[in-house]
């Protein structure tokens, strides 16, 4: 029988485990909807730009407009984007992308990555770290973005990348991040983000429109796509810290629950202890009178 | 008619109009009741306007995106001073 003392340390420790854990959950529950916020004030400005480029591309042949941003082949030089977060106790939020991305390695780019020419780029320290303790080369890290998220601080980034591919330094960019699809599930997501891919949407999206196209149509779609690739990556960050978010709630949620079941176990535990304790005793004065009387 | 200007961060301003002066690729252009439709990409400058009791108020943008269709115009900015 373990002593009451011990049990008792035990319960109070767990307690204010739970009362972390919990604490956790609940501040992980607001900045999940600060975070939600941003996305639905980013949609309609994204689903706008998207409009008018679909609308755009229908008006205009693929092959009439030159875009620095496509290209052919197979793909030499690859950068992977990760996107993972600064904290951990999210469960397996940074593991998913990290595993994603050697199996990505492994699988698909494994000559690229012989010959040297995979780079990663990692934003959030999870993954960075995981990634150097692997031995992989990090070409850039950008961990304290997810301190302070806004636009303007993603498009440096987005804008790096982007002449990074049109210099020829890289010619594949794939991002690598976790999409939230409610607060107990994200999904692991892949995605190719240069070169671009052709613009596609349905035809009722767009009203045809006589519209004047200043300065030109060309013009106009050369300008647009840039801004579309910067919402784009803009998209996937806020999505991952979305899911972030939800999945500390989810893990915390979690860790609360077992908590507060091993606080019912010890309870018990302890009072039964407690009443063992006290039998004995009683026993013990019941024979030392019995003892006397003899 | 009506204006939306949007940023990918927020919504700047949202109202009724009397028109709004832009900062066209090709040169500074205005906005009235009935324009024809347009789509027009945007330079860095301000963007003015002028609501219904006549008050002008002005915003610097950073490059971006108009779209003016039935007296409904929506001006995407990268972002807004």
């Amino acid at each position: 029988m373990p002593n009451l003392k011990a049990i008792r340390v035990r319960i109070a420790s767990v307690k204010s485990t739970r009362q972390i854990t919990s604490a956790m959950k609940m501040v992980s529950a607001a900045k999940l909807r600060k975070a939600q916020d941003k996305i639905v004030r980013l949609r309609p400005y994204a689903n706008k730009l998207h409009d008018i480029l679909v609308n755009l591309s229908q008006s205009l042949a693929e092959s009439q407009v030159e875009n620095i941003y496509a290209r052919e082949g197979s793909p030499e030089k690859v950068l992977i984007v990760m996107i993972t977060s600064n904290r951990g106790l999210c469960g397996a939020f940074n593991a998913n992308v990290v595993k994603e991305a050697r199996n990505l390695v492994a699988e698909v780019y494994y000559d690229q990555y012989k010959k040297g020419n995979v780079g990663f780029l990692t934003i959030g320290k999870n993954g960075y770290d995981n990634m150097r303790k692997h031995k992989f080369t990090i070409a850039a890290e950008y961990n304290d973005l997810l301190n302070d998220l806004t636009f303007e601080r993603t498009v440096t980034i987005a804008e790096k990348v982007m002449q990074a591919f049109t210099t020829g330094e890289y010619d594949r960019v794939e991002l690598i991040y976790n999409h939230f699809k409610n607060a107990a599930l994200q999904q692991l997501t892949r995605e190719v983000f240069l070169p671009v891919q052709s613009v596609q949407g349905d035809v009722k999206a767009s009203v045809n429109a006589d519209y004047i196209y200043e300065p030109g149509k060309e013009e106009i779609i050369r300008e647009l796509i840039p801004k579309s690739l910067k919402i784009q990556f803009y998209k996937a960050i806020l999505d991952s810290f979305v899911a972030e978010n939800g999945a500390r709630m989810t893990a915390m949620h979690k860790a609360t629950d077992n908590a507060t079941t091993m606080i019912s176990e010890l309870t018990l535990q302890y009072n039964k202890a407690r009443q063992a304790s006290i039998t004995n005793q009683i026993l013990e004065v019941v024979s030392g009178a019995e003892a006397l009387k003899g | 008619m009506k204006i939306e200007i949007i940023t990918p961060d927020k919504k700047v301003f949202d109202g009724e109009i009397k028109s709004v002066r832009v900062p066209g690729k090709k040169g500074s252009f205005q906005v009235l009741k009935d324009h024809a439709p347009i789509i027009s990409t945007l330079e860095n400058g301000p963007v003015i306007i002028v609501d219904m009791a006549n008050n002008e108020s002005i915003f610097e943008i950073n490059g971006g995106v108009i779209e003016v269709k039935a007296n409904k115009i929506i001006l995407l900015a990268e972002s807004v001073k």
